[in-house]
């Protein structure tokens, strides 16, 4: 009763710790908001708007419908007509274009007299992604020009497809990558806040203080845990509101379920945050690692924007050990497909072994006494 | 001759934090010989579940072609729908196809059948490439079928417009020389913008910053001593960074050294400026610490690092013009891949140069030296 009595103490000196820093209290109130709307917004791997040059000899009545027509939509916007074959290499040097469009000379006759026309489509393979989607786009509205030309009517011994896109019919971006920043922005917020606190006390040399008292170490160490947990549960809540109301992200599945699993995952970042500030005694070497050393691998590793089956064997083993990855695994399962908690069975077990592990470790490599 | 001692005095306190000044080698080090491997938006290797109920050779010569082609893997063959949803759910099939029973009957007697194409779409770039390649291979399989089935005299009108693709710079379009010097600006980044942000605030804190005040030392003078070891420090991790590349992954710049060394020399200036204006107004050590946190994984996921800058909303590309790091990313990937010369690149190099001058200005600016 009076341990508890203790602990209530130590947890709201930590309160009035953050209460009293206003200016940080608001960019840890604000910051995970404006993260979710600029990065769910921005990331995108829809191709629009690229940029093409065109190289047109002929410049005759079909060259000029098959440019107009890769303009129609939003994929292509036309930068330059470009004069000579020289210029080509100018264009991408100076990273203006992505794609140049070259036709045959004498386009139009050769076409309509049966023979063959040329178009080569020059694009710049230093974005593997945009390259190959924009080729594809491109090949594919002359192929339909082709086709509106030669005027064939109904062609026989057809297949036709019928295509389903399930989970995200209009294939928003935001459905993939919503899940991927929110376990970014958790993750980092939460290891961030703990480990600098904790460290912060060291620097400054008032874990001591904390130590003498009759309180366990332990106690001492969760109870700078607590108030970072309500502030991270405010966050959880500001960003599911948004990804649902402004970013248009619905709660396919549980809404119980995804809030746990985000209880779940706050409580192993927070115990990450405990672990960083253990090895650490300054706020410098905190914030190194938990911001720049846990950044890149959390975008990189977890399947946040790059999808983990594309990464070599080693790479996919050191992806397991990111808890960032398996929170948006399970993220993606309830809140999009929509699926039952029976198919996160898996990251639920291994968040939860991750959230013992961290936290053994960490107690065990507290020292009580400091030198 | 003041600043001399000044810069002497910075280059001690950097050396005497052991975990600062490893940190600054090891840090690049690793993260560029693991890193770049793990990011790949390559669509390939896609898991096909397959619904054949047909059973004739017409369905089976289809999946052999499928299974065939590099794009996909025949992960299984179920017996029914719901089945083949159940490997959608555990993400064991990314596409499923669906071949109806009387598929050969409709094709063979009524010249016209179909079949069902249901892709996972979370990841949208994924269902919609995965499912146009699928159509892709349908499609010749309907033109083999089509030539079997027809007549010879009537298929042989196939005069029209020959596509061809190339893809400059990247032929087999690659995805790690793309990121390879993405990733060295986003190392220079952090860097150079995290550790000058924490070099003013903390000698704030440690109460240090008060007897530089009271000495004759202009601001200038102060804030230019700041600068210069970070400056030196980014060009040693720049010189890593060419190591890494060279070494592991076989890529050297294909324009010139001097390019580079010109570009980063002003963007480090930029960047360290950028921090020692937070510095300069946060006044706790964490204060400073979440702010540069925010402001640098802002401008990387805006710059255009991950995903292009042209697929982005209007206002997020506004936003990402006053990031120097969308100019750095778009110099470093034009002169290692394309051999970019300085004169190709003045319009980023001026850019460069305003955000160096206004953020090194403001820096001088902002300091105060009296409260």
């Amino acid at each position: 009763m009076e341990n508890w009595t203790f602990f209530m103490a130590f947890v709201r000196k930590e309160f009035y710790h953050i209460f009293r820093d206003k200016m940080s209290m608001l960019i840890l109130l604000v910051m995970p908001v404006l993260m979710l709307v600029l990065f769910g917004y921005a990331l995108n791997t829809e191709v629009k708007n690229s940029k093409l040059a065109v190289y047109d000899p002929s410049q005759d009545e079909a060259t000029r419908a098959i440019v107009e027509k890769l303009q129609v939509n939003n994929y292509f916007v036309l930068s330059r007509m470009l004069k000579s074959p020289e210029e080509v290499d100018k264009a991408f040097k100076s990273g203006e274009v992505a794609m140049v469009v070259v036709f045959s000379e004498h386009f139009y006759e050769s076409l309509a007299h049966g023979g063959k026309a040329q178009i080569q489509l020059i694009a710049d393979g230093t974005d593997p992604n945009t390259a190959n989607t924009i080729t594809t786009y491109a090949s594919t509205i002359v192929n339909n020009y082709q086709q509106e030309l030669l005027k064939t009517g109904a062609i026989p011994y057809q297949i036709q497809p019928e295509l389903k896109l399930l989970y995200n019919p209009s294939m928003t971006a935001a459905y993939n990558f919503v899940p991927g920043v929110m376990g970014m922005i958790i993750l980092l917020i939460c290891a961030m806040m703990t480990s600098v606190s904790i460290a912060r006390e060291k620097e400054n040399g008032t874990m001591e203080v904390l130590l003498v008292s009759p309180m366990k170490p332990i106690y001492v160490i969760l109870s700078k845990a607590v108030p970072y947990f309500f502030l991270s549960i405010v966050n959880l809540v500001t960003i599911l509101c948004m990804s649902v109301f402004v970013m248009g992200v619905p709660v396919a599945g549980s809404l119980f379920w995804l809030i746990a699993l985000s209880l779940l995952y706050i409580f192993v970042s927070l115990a990450l945050g405990l672990l960083i500030s253990s090895v650490v005694n300054t706020q410098m070497a905190a914030m190194l690692i938990s911001a720049m050393g846990l950044m890149m691998p959390v975008m990189l590793l977890s399947g946040m924007l790059f999808p983990v089956e594309n990464m070599p064997i080693a790479l996919r083993a050191l992806s397991d050990i990111v808890p960032a990855r398996w929170y948006i695994m399970a993220v993606r399962k309830i809140m999009i497909k929509g699926l039952s908690v029976g198919s996160i069975l898996t990251e639920l077990a291994v968040l939860g072994t991750m959230l013992i592990v961290l936290i053994t470790v960490s107690l065990r490599n507290f020292k009580i006494r400091l030198e | 001759m003041a600043i001399r001692y000044l810069i002497e005095k910075e280059f001690k306190q950097f050396g005497r934090n052991p975990f600062l000044s490893k940190f600054v080698f090891i840090f690049p080090l690793i993260m560029l010989s693991i890193l770049p491997l793990a990011a790949n938006f390559e669509v390939k290797d896609l898991n096909l579940s397959v619904i054949d109920n047909n059973h004739t050779s017409y369905s089976s010569r289809l999946i052999q072609k499928i299974a065939a082609s590099r794009y996909f893997h025949l992960t299984d063959v179920s017996a029914n729908y719901r089945q083949a949803m159940k490997s959608i759910e555990q993400d064991k099939a990314d596409i499923i196809l669906e071949i109806p029973a009387n598929f050969e009957k409709d094709l063979v007697r009524e010249k016209f059948a179909r079949v069902m194409i249901s892709a996972n779409a979370v990841n949208g770039m994924k269902g919609g490439l995965g499912s146009a390649y699928l159509a892709g291979i349908l499609a010749e399989y309907n033109a083999e079928i089509r030539q079997e089935l027809l007549p010879s005299s009537v298929s042989s009108t196939q005069a029209g417009v020959e596509v061809t693709k190339l893809f400059r710079y990247n032929p087999l379009l690659e995805y790690k020389y793309m990121m390879v010097p993405a990733i060295m600006v986003m190392l220079l980044t952090m860097i150079c913008g995290f550790l000058p942000a924490f070099n003013i605030v903390s000698e704030k804190e440690a109460g240090t910053i008060e007897q530089m005040n009271v000495t004759p030392v202009s601001k200038f003078s102060l804030i230019l001593s700041k600068l210069i070891p970070y400056w030196v420090i980014g060009f040693i991790v720049l010189n890593i960074c060419f190591g890494v590349a060279w070494l592991i992954y076989d890529l050297w710049p294909k324009g010139s050294l001097l390019t580079i060394y010109l570009f980063a020399s002003v963007f480090v200036l930029a960047f360290s400026g950028l921090g020692l204006i937070i510095s300069n107004y946060a006044r706790t050590l964490q204060q400073a610490m979440f702010m540069v946190f925010f402001i640098v994984i802002t401008f990387i996921f805006l710059s255009g690092l991950y995903t292009p800058v042209d697929n982005m909303p209007q206002w997020a590309r506004y936003i990402s013009d006053i990031s120097p790091l969308k100019y750095f990313v778009r110099v470093m990937r034009l002169v290692y891949l394309k051999g970019s010369s300085t004169v190709d690149l003045i319009q980023p190099f001026l850019a460069l140069c305003g955000f160096a001058t206004v953020f090194n200005v403001w820096a001088v600016l902002s300091y105060r030296k009296s409260q």
